[in-house]
């Protein structure tokens, strides 16, 4: 890749214009390229939990966090090169809540790749899912970077095949984000022995972006905000030059740097978690680089939601997030301290009272 | 003193002469007792938490709240910017459930109410109290 060019700075400064005057409709922000062949964007969108009800009704918040970030990426000027949905488009994994949801994203313009999360999986392996968005793990190539998806919600086979009576019981299970019941994620062995084979055939200077929808870094057990086999994953990607793992299911900001390798988590479009230290009475192990998001207001229903536009800038990704009743982040891979950062709060004197969770 | 004081009072002697109600004694087992009935509240309160049954629409307070985080206990009764007054949490509880649960409110003796406070208060156990904090 080459080295930072105008075009990328360009980029840049007016996405900090989208973050100042975050009132403003996207499509008045003008996204200069002046070299498009090596910089490119994407657009991600994750965690929506299309709810069944009953009959034809869906729960209206959850549709309308989906709706609006569909919308609002269409109207990204340039156009993003493609889309990714970064998993749990489903609730309790129906074919109900999977065609509706998959219908609010048939609006989406270009190609989308799709990430599988727990809410789709557990009611019947993916199966459904498959039918309309294709394999649950695949590799891509796009301009020069490699890009790889994993279904990182696997688990124990005891517990997914021999411990539940009924599939509806274990997805119900599963989707209980605290439930004791529940079981560690993994991507397990047969995916990480494709990963190596996949990873063979690239060039360690080629930049290697991977999708899971767990974060593929321990943070929190209990919430399963963690993937099992995380480090034998990253074993794996540590050969390359420049790694990019982004992660949806933690329904809030986060980002760490482990070795050669930038994790970056994806908003939700349907509801924020909370930072899992909140929770008083078990250990975690949020990485210490994250600024937290601020602290959500319920009484502004989309608040702490929202979706993310990803600039590959040489190699890197750069995070943009689009907050629908907050102020827009940027989350962007500093080339001298080799890590990502928050542009604007991630020195601590710069931080602000909401940020404070407790 | 009156006849009826005279009459409590003999009363009183009779009773810490016989040892039967002392006022400030109890027992391992009474402890035990209350424990098991406020941990069987809480345990209901667990079962309302992560029911879908509890709105209309089939949302869990769990959904968001996984353990109760976020909910805050400690900090009320509080200034409740959104209501625009102060506000015990029983208030915010029912402001959930009239609307991300669509459900109806429930009143402030309400068994399944006093649950859902002993679930979430019992989450937060060891947490300081900052009435008023935000």
């Amino acid at each position: 890749m080459n080295t930072i060019n105008n075009s990328r700075r360009n980029f840049i400064k007016t996405a900090g214009t989208l973050a100042i005057g975050s009132t403003l409709p996207i499509s008045l922000v003008e996204l200069a390229f002046a070299e498009s062949s090596q910089n490119f964007t994407f657009a991600y969108i994750s965690d929506s939990h299309i709810q069944h009800i009953k009959d034809n009704r869906f729960v209206r918040n959850w549709d309308r966090g989906l709706i609006r970030a569909v919308a609002e990426t269409n109207l990204l000027v340039p156009k993003p090169d493609f889309v990714m949905f970064g998993g749990d488009l489903a609730q309790l994994g129906s074919k109900a809540e999977l065609d509706h949801g998959a219908q609010i994203l048939s609006a989406l313009h270009g190609n989308v790749h799709y990430v599988m999360g727990e809410h789709d999986y557990y009611l019947d392996l993916g199966e459904y899912w498959e039918k309309l968005f294709g394999p649950q793990y695949y590799s891509f190539d796009h301009k020069g970077v490699h890009f790889v998806v994993l279904n990182s919600i696997k688990t124990y086979d005891d517990w997914t095949f021999k411990r539940w009576p009924t599939a509806e019981q274990r997805m119900l299970e599963m989707a209980g984000l605290d439930n004791p019941n529940g079981s560690p994620f993994m991507v397990g062995e047969e995916q990480r022995s494709w990963l190596k084979n996949d990873l063979d055939k690239v060039d360690k200077d080629t930049p290697v972006v991977v999708f899971s929808h767990s974060p593929l870094q321990k943070i929190y057990k209990g919430w399963n905000f963690w993937t099992e086999d995380a480090d034998q994953v990253q074993a794996l990607l540590k050969p390359f030059k420049k790694v990019s793992v982004i992660y949806g299911h933690v329904h809030q900001i986060q980002y760490n740097q482990i070795g050669n390798i930038s994790f970056n988590s994806v908003m939700a479009t349907a509801w924020p978690w909370p930072y899992p230290q909140s929770y008083a009475q078990a250990e975690q192990y949020l990485p210490k680089l994250t600024v937290p998001m601020n602290r959500a207001d319920p009484f502004f229903e989309r608040d702490a939601t929202g979706w993310q536009f990803i600039n590959i800038a040489n190699g890197n990704v750069d995070l943009n997030f689009t907050l629908y009743n907050n102020t827009s982040r940027v989350v962007r891979f500093n080339g001298k301290q080799k890590r990502p950062e928050d542009v604007v709060y991630q020195d601590e004197k710069a931080r602000i009272v909401p940020q404070t969770h407790y | 003193m009156s006849i009826y004081q005279k009459l409590a009072m003999a009363l009183c002697l009779a009773f810490a002469v016989t040892g039967s109600a002392l006022a400030d004694e109890f027992t391992d087992a009474d402890i035990q007792r209350w424990q098991q009935q406020f941990m069987s509240v809480v345990a209901e309160g667990r079962e309302l938490w992560t029911s879908p049954k509890l709105g209309t629409n089939g949302v869990a307070c769990a959904q968001c709240h996984p353990n109760a985080a976020n909910t805050h206990p400690e900090t009320y009764p509080k200034f409740q910017k959104q209501l625009g007054k102060v506000v015990p949490v029983w208030e915010m509880i029912n402001w959930c459930l009239r609307n991300p649960l669509e459900g109806q409110p429930l009143a402030a003796d309400d068994p399944k109410m006093t649950a859902l406070q002993a679930y979430i208060t019992y989450e937060r156990r060891g947490v300081k109290l900052d009435p008023g904090k935000h």
